[in-house]
């Protein structure tokens, strides 16, 4: 089986589930105990979190554990609102973000505040100058994803990083789900940013955990109330197995990051080399800097993206058709449609996304394999 | 920039006159400590100066450690060139450019020990200005409180270079003021006084009264894992810890709730006394606020007081809470002392001890229990360890732990 599928979700490591499994066998204590029994959770618990802050050159009190992205996403966005309402209601995104952003910021519509996405050119990046145009005296909010989940831009974060700088209140935050780990760290933990958001299962630890950067002074109101836990802004008992999971993955994630990221894009290359020779082979992501070394995305005109994702199945290549949240709904790609690339191209497209354990041995199969699929279909396929 | 030294400016230690000596030495003595895992690097304490010749090593890890040693009032990282203009020039400009934003001043400050040199100061820093004016754009000079001073100064071995001075600790040498003991509760106060008295030259050592098994093996851990904190601006700390229990339970039966706290206390400071003077202490330290609680007014201090001849020093004595939290905070102690776990003073805590003790009430209470047996048994109970900066007290699994991550 070759597994292009990353970009939804990886396999958790092997050396993580152990970690997580002896936590949870000997380190099962509630952090919040006052016994000895506790307290060593307590100070796992805090272990951590201190590397993960370091990894990230940060504090460890500026992170904090959550359920995952989606919740991250949420909580910056909806935190923000309910913080800093009473200093403007206006909120800033792009067009091309995940539906954890795109869809709080509309039920914060539904709730009144007014909402701006920018734009993006055919790369699916958006311009500053779209930005500063958009920011306004109430603006309390600008939400940019480091790297788009389908088709893989890397949006102009020290560009808008810059842009802020002239607008200390703003609240800056940086989706990075799909962006740690891929080469651009000091671009997402930038001396502006002020919120960012993880998930654990893009970086091999196990689902349902995820943290956020939240730099010291900014203020978010949490979502989740209760017993008090991590600094009183997201209750819950911790998930001290997943966490120190977590603190293993994205230790192991960022040992030799380069030369990971050289693979991946190596991969890249080899695949994108391979089908830009097809004239009915319409490529969005390319093997550039502007790109993330991970994901590729294209179509074979004229054929479904569910048809071509269930043909290389049956191969043994698992890919997806764009993003795995809207795959299922039959949808266009919204970042391709917010790119103005028409209907039938948008329903198109799949996409493979790559990891640090795939090899360029299944960038070739996968050619062989596309190159059988590409004939058999060549009585369908369209020109555009 | 790959910075070879660093010029350290002594803080009030040069208007001592002929303790000076003295104080470079210990001074220099504490920054090897400080600095002793560094194997490349040479310090030379000088009368003016010090310099630490890096050799390679990190000049940013050396700074970190400069910044916690007491008795630098500053730092400055500088590059040695050779004797020539053109090298000066070209190291003078990258530097400039490396720290320059838009709208930013600068002057240039010469100091010259070595006569000989073709150029004197005045023509250094108008050749050298004009270059960096030449080759920096839009950079202007401004005599008077300009954004950056580059300072060079020549000497017999090569010129050097810097442009950033960074705030030392400031202070006396740790160690020139004698030896004094710190009553270490684990609460927010005492690191904070310790602090401060180290800041004052005081080779300080840390005394902890424990009451197993009215006070946890936590609360102990914490203490020492201040003791560890405080260790950082002195390289180690001698933590003493005296076992509390048998005097606290023997109070609690035979004295008045009212003068329960006055007539502890005294225990207590009657075996700081024996033990400070047993290692050759000069002072008792305390975190005591005048007025903060019932045993820090004045009255409560001399019905406690009164047991000792020796001075006791209490360095937050006029500061107000938010002011100690402040230190705590700067010092990296508050997250620590906020950790809830009781301490042995405040087991035992009656609902309303005296604020106002009598001095002969409190020596009348006190002599209903058996002080010289009591403080006997608790001397030959105590433990003294030796704590350094960095060890892990809290998390005693620390390192099982790293294996899981």
């Amino acid at each position: 089986m070759i597994y292009f599928d990353n970009s939804a979700t990886t396999q958790a490591a092997p050396s993580v589930l152990e970690t997580y499994t002896k936590v949870s066998q000997q380190v099962w204590g509630n952090p919040s105990s006052l016994h000895n029994f506790g307290e060593t959770a307590f100070h796992l618990l805090e272990q951590s979190r201190h590397q993960i802050a370091t990894l990230l050159g940060v504090k460890s009190r500026e992170i904090f554990f959550t359920s995952g992205g989606t919740e991250g996403d949420n909580w910056v966005v909806k935190g923000t609102a309910i913080e800093k309402r009473s200093f403007g209601k206006h909120l800033i995104t792009t067009a091309v973000e995940h539906p954890a952003i795109h869809n709080s910021m509309e039920q914060l519509r539904d709730l009144g505040f007014d909402i701006t996405y920018l734009p993006v050119d055919k790369e699916g990046r958006i311009s500053v100058d779209d930005l500063k145009a958009a920011i306004r005296p109430d603006t309390i909010l600008v939400s940019v994803m480091a790297v788009n989940n389908e088709i893989g831009t890397i949006q102009p974060l020290t560009e808008v990083a810059e842009v802020l700088k002239q607008y200390p209140k703003i609240h800056f935050h940086i989706d990075a789900v799909q962006g740690i780990g891929k080469g651009i760290q000091s671009m997402i933990m930038n001396d502006r940013v002020d919120f960012v958001t993880f998930s654990g299962h893009k970086f091999h630890a196990p689902r349902g955990i995820g943290f956020i950067y939240s730099r010291t002074g900014r203020k978010l109101a949490p979502l989740m109330s209760g017993g008090g836990q991590e600094s009183n802004l997201r209750s819950g008992t911790e998930n001290v197995p997943a966490i120190a999971g977590m603190a293993k993955a994205l230790r192991l994630l960022l040992t030799d990051e380069d030369e990971k990221v050289a693979r991946e894009r190596a991969i890249k290359q080899r695949v994108y080399d391979h089908i830009k020779t097809f004239n009915k082979v319409t490529i969005f992501s390319q093997p550039t800097d502007g790109f993330a070394p991970h994901i590729l995305c294209f179509t074979i005109n004229g054929v479904r993206g569910e048809t071509i994702v269930h043909a290389f199945e049956d191969q043994g290549i698992y890919i997806s058709t764009t993003s795995a949240c809207s795959s299922k709904k039959h949808a266009a790609s919204s970042t391709l449609t917010a790119m103005h690339t028409p209907e039938a191209i948008a329903t198109s497209a799949i996409r493979i996304s790559l990891d640090e354990n795939n090899t360029l041995a299944e960038a070739d199969e996968f050619n062989r394999v596309f190159d059988k699929l590409y004939q058999k279909f060549s009585k369908i396929n369209a020109d555009v | 920039m790959q910075y070879t030294e660093i010029m350290v400016r002594y803080g009030e230690l040069s208007t001592k006159g002929k303790n000076k000596r003295n104080f470079i030495d210990s001074l220099g003595r504490n920054v090897r400590k400080a600095l002793h895992d560094f194997t490349e690097l040479k310090v030379h304490a000088d009368r003016d100066r010090m310099h630490i010749a890096l050799n390679g090593d990190d000049a940013q890890k050396v700074m970190d450690r400069l910044k916690l040693v007491f008795g630098i009032q500053n730092f400055s990282p500088s590059i040695r060139v050779p004797q020539d203009m053109d090298a000066v020039y070209e190291t003078a400009i990258a530097m400039m450019k490396a720290q320059f934003k838009p709208g930013m001043t600068f002057k240039v400050y010469t100091r010259r020990s070595d006569h000989q040199y073709e150029y004197d100061t005045n023509e250094i820093n108008d050749m050298l200005g004009g270059q960096i004016l030449d080759h920096v754009d839009g950079i202007q000079v401004k005599m008077k409180h300009p954004d950056i001073v580059l300072r060079v100064e020549v000497r017999t071995n090569g010129i050097f270079l810097s442009s950033e001075t960074i705030q030392g600790a400031g202070g006396l040498p740790v160690g020139t003021a004698g030896k004094g003991m710190l009553m270490l509760s684990g609460g927010i106060d005492s690191p904070v006084a310790g602090y401060l008295g180290m800041k004052r030259g005081v080779d300080m050592e840390m005394v902890h009264f424990f009451s197993p098994p009215y006070t946890s093996e936590q609360a102990l851990a914490k203490a020492k894992q201040l003791a560890s904190t405080l260790a950082s601006y002195s390289g180690s700390v001698k933590f003493i810890q005296i076992p509390f229990t048998e005097i606290q339970e023997e109070i609690k039966e035979k004295v008045p709730e009212g003068y329960l706290m006055t007539v502890q206390r005294r225990l207590m400071m009657r075996l700081m006394d024996a033990i400070t003077r047993q290692r050759h202490g000069k002072a008792i330290f305390n975190g005591e606020s005048l007025g903060q609680v019932a045993s820090q007014t004045m009255d409560s201090m001399i019905a406690i007081n009164d047991v000792t001849t020796l001075p006791v020093l209490r360095p937050v004595i006029s500061m107000d809470k938010t002011e100690i939290i402040k230190i705590a905070e700067e010092i990296d102690t508050y997250n620590l002392s906020i950790m809830p776990f009781e301490d042995c003073c405040t087991i035992f805590a009656p609902p309303a001890p005296k604020t106002h003790p009598k001095l002969d009430r409190s020596r009348s209470y006190e002599e209903r229990i058996d002080v010289e047996g009591l403080m006997q048994r608790a001397l030959d109970g105590i433990k003294i360890s030796e704590i350094k900066p960095g060890e892990n007290y809290m998390n005693a699994q620390e390192d099982v732990f790293a294996e899981l991550l």
